[in-house]
């Protein structure tokens, strides 16, 4: 049939990211724990066995070898270190550490050593790195596993943060991630790795900066990051059959911010509800609040909303895990409080 | 180094429960009644039990992912912890934790943890506390094969040894971690030998023979106690289930699960040595097994009965004293 489109999750867009960008890139090699799994064992079949979380990165091995694609000791500060080396020395190597809230373990060898480098030498080094992470909070992982983190990253001079939404984004981001000479944390949410979608097959780049507007409206406009985009569409959903109109913007990257299209768009709206999963204080959520003060707000008609996590660690339970995600109903609220100004 | 009858029916005890825990939360996950990831611990029951029957409620531990084990072996009551894993308000640490922050601070257990290696400074700290307050107390840290790659293994025992520090670091050499071998992941592929770096004891211990982990766990409190410092003890075990709840275990094959469940297994090998050598009859054993089944029964009661936690204890508990306005 004419027109019919491939679909993926977001996990194999991934994948398949990868699979190419390794293909035309020999300079290309990915690390981690686990991501080709059974190391060290005589067992037929042990080697691939694991593939990395969900399997993404099952099948490399086997294509590429084990000079580029290597299992490594729970060593997160020795291996992406060596990640960090290794990207200003002539390779352009992904490090996979799993689970963002281990960022602690290779912090300094991140942040000290390959953001500042290109700055502290003079602009005369590069680091052409990707870590890559899953992120967020949903499948009552406790408090060591469903962290959100990205401000941290964004915080920091030297790094990029993309986070892709949709498998199509997923892919193309993650290639541009791949060729960009910056360091670039990649983060997936855990519970969009299985979402599907359109995902053409050839190569593709999206860019690092542009924001998408995942839905047009013009009363209201909701930015959300990361899982809190569908949650800002349900939301939406729910708007529009009171006869509220919602645009939803995606940043897809908050380091670098695309800025414009968000001040475009509340300049049109002349409302702003920002939809963050991360914790409140020192967030992305405040940081595109105080853009749009900086910048808006003479079209601003209300006061900017932010919805976020509770100033807390995340809880086990479902009861109370659920209370600490940011909920459609709680954007909902926020959107009717802003339009009754 | 002889056990007393009343510890030998203890350490049974307590290996069994840990056994039908275990088996029992492998049940309930399945059945969908356990949310979140859980890592069980069945199989090295008797390096927790055999070194924590060493402790009392004042000395403290530090755990792994893999903590049921460790709780139940430092004395924390299952009705409790099966709550924590159900995510109930009466759970060991008000559902707010689950199975991999399951901790009970009033019984020296200082958590499982989330963080492979986290634990090792943890027990440093205790036995700093032990060390400045000369209360005599020790502080062990469990962790895995794969925990003495990160660097906190490396920088805890250095600490501990320049101090003196009375900690007992014991790695659980399970042969995996998650689906990598030791063999690969850890060079020169003797933890233990990496204590003479340290210039400290290391003892390669078969993890597998309750009386081997109790001995010199008893030799490396002795030391600690006598103000001599710290030892690593290498347990080498074996872990009956995968990795994780879900783990398909491709790593490894099925003859090798079942060589170890039938012909190691640390629980069977307890109960054939004491009861040949007379010291306990067979009977006792299985009274007590049967008190255990009926215990786990009451546990997975009172946590399927118990509330869940109400929303509002989100925002408890994240520190002793915060006033803000805003
Ligand atoms: C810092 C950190 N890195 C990685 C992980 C993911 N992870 C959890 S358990 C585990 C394997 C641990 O192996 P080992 O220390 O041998 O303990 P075992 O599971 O065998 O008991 C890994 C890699 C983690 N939780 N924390
Ligand atoms: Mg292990």
């Amino acid at each position: 049939m004419m027109g019919e489109e491939r679909t993926l999750t977001l996990g194999l867009a991934i994948r398949e990211a990868l699979h190419q960008e390794m293909e035309r890139d020999p300079t290309v090699i990915i690390m981690g724990e686990d991501i080709v799994g059974g190391a060290g064992s005589d067992e037929p079949g042990a080697e691939d066995s694991w593939g990395g979380p969900m399997g993404i990165t099952r099948g490399l091995v086997g294509k590429f070898g084990h000079n580029r694609v290597r299992d490594t000791p729970i060593s997160e500060a020795g291996f992406i270190g060596a990640a960090v080396g290794a990207a200003a020395t002539g390779l352009r190597p992904i490090a996979a550490l799993m689970f963002i809230d281990f960022f602690g373990i290779p912090m300094d060898q991140i942040y000290n050593q390959g953001a500042k480098l290109r700055y502290m030498f003079g602009g005369k080094a590069k680091v052409p790195m990707v870590i890559r992470a899953l992120i967020g909070a949903g499948v009552n992982a406790a408090a060591q596993h469903s962290q959100s983190l990205y401000s941290i990253f964004t915080h920091i001079p030297g790094l990029k943060v993309v986070i892709p939404t949709t498998p199509y984004d997923a892919k193309g981001l993650l290639i541009s991630a791949i060729r960009d000479d910056d360091p670039v944390f990649f983060l997936e949410h855990k519970t969009l790795l299985g979402e599907r979608g359109p995902v053409p097959e050839e190569p593709y780049t999206v860019p690092l900066g542009v924001a998408e507007i995942r839905r047009e409206g013009s009363d209201v406009t909701v930015v959300a990051i990361a899982k809190m985009v569908n949650v800002a569409l349900s939301a939406a959903e729910i708007l529009e059959s009171e006869g509220v109109s919602v645009e939803v913007i995606d940043p897809r990257t908050l380091s670098p911010l695309d800025g414009g299209t968000i001040l475009d768009s509340v300049e049109k709206t002349g409302r702003l509800v920002i939809v963050d999963e991360d914790t409140p204080r020192c967030s992305l959520a405040t940081d595109i609040a105080a853009l749009a003060a900086d910048e808006a707000f003479y079209s601003l008609e209300a006061p900017i909303k932010r919805i976020t996590a509770p100033h807390t660690p995340v809880p086990f339970s479902p009861t109370l895990e659920n209370a600490y995600i940011p909920s459609p109903e709680q954007v909902v609220a926020a959107v009717r409080e802003v339009m009754a100004v | 180094m002889d056990i007393p009858r009343d510890k030998l029916l203890e350490i049974y005890e307590r290996m069994v429960t840990i056994r039908k825990f275990e088996d029992r939360v492998h049940d309930e996950y399945a059945a969908g009644r356990i949310p979140g990831f859980v890592h069980l611990y069945a199989g090295e029951e008797a390096v927790a039990v055999g070194v924590c029957a060493h402790l009392s409620d004042a000395d403290s531990i530090t755990s792994t992912h893999r903590g049921h084990g460790h709780c139940i072996a430092k004395g924390v009551g299952v009705n409790e912890m099966m709550a924590e894993l159900y995510g109930r308000a009466t759970g060991a640490c008000k559902g707010k934790g689950g199975s991999m922050h399951i901790a009970d601070i009033d019984r020296g257990m200082l958590g499982a943890n989330g963080i492979v290696g986290g634990g090792v400074p943890l027990a440093c700290g205790a036995a700093l506390t032990a060390q400045v307050q000369g209360s005599g107390v020790v502080a062990v840290s469990f962790f895995g094969d794969g925990g003495a790659n990160e660097g906190t293994f490396h920088e805890g025992l250095n600490l501990a040894a320049i101090w003196k520090l009375p900690a007992i670091f014991v790695v659980e050499n399970n042969r995996y971690a998650q689906s990598t071998s030791v063999k690969y992941a850890s060079a020169g592929g003797d933890i233990a030998a990496r204590a003479q770096a340290y210039g400290i004891p290391g003892v390669t211990v078969d993890g597998l023979d309750l009386f081997d982990v109790y001995e010199t766990t008893g030799a490396a409190i002795d030391r600690a106690r006598a103000g001599d410092g710290p030892t690593l003890l290498e347990c080498q075990t074996y872990r009956f289930y995968g990795h994780y709840e879900g783990d398909t275990q491709g790593y490894r094959s099925r003859e090798e699960i079942e060589e170890y469940r039938t012909n190691h297994c640390a629980i069977l090998r307890f109960r054939n040595r004491v009861t040949e050598q007379g010291l306990v009859a067979a009977d006792e054993l299985d009274a007590i097994d049967a008190q255990v089944a009926d215990a786990i029964d009451a546990a997975v009661e009172f946590a399927a009965n118990s509330p869940f936690p109400d929303a509002s204890e989100v925002t408890t508990d994240v520190y002793v004293n915060y006033q803000e306005v805003i």
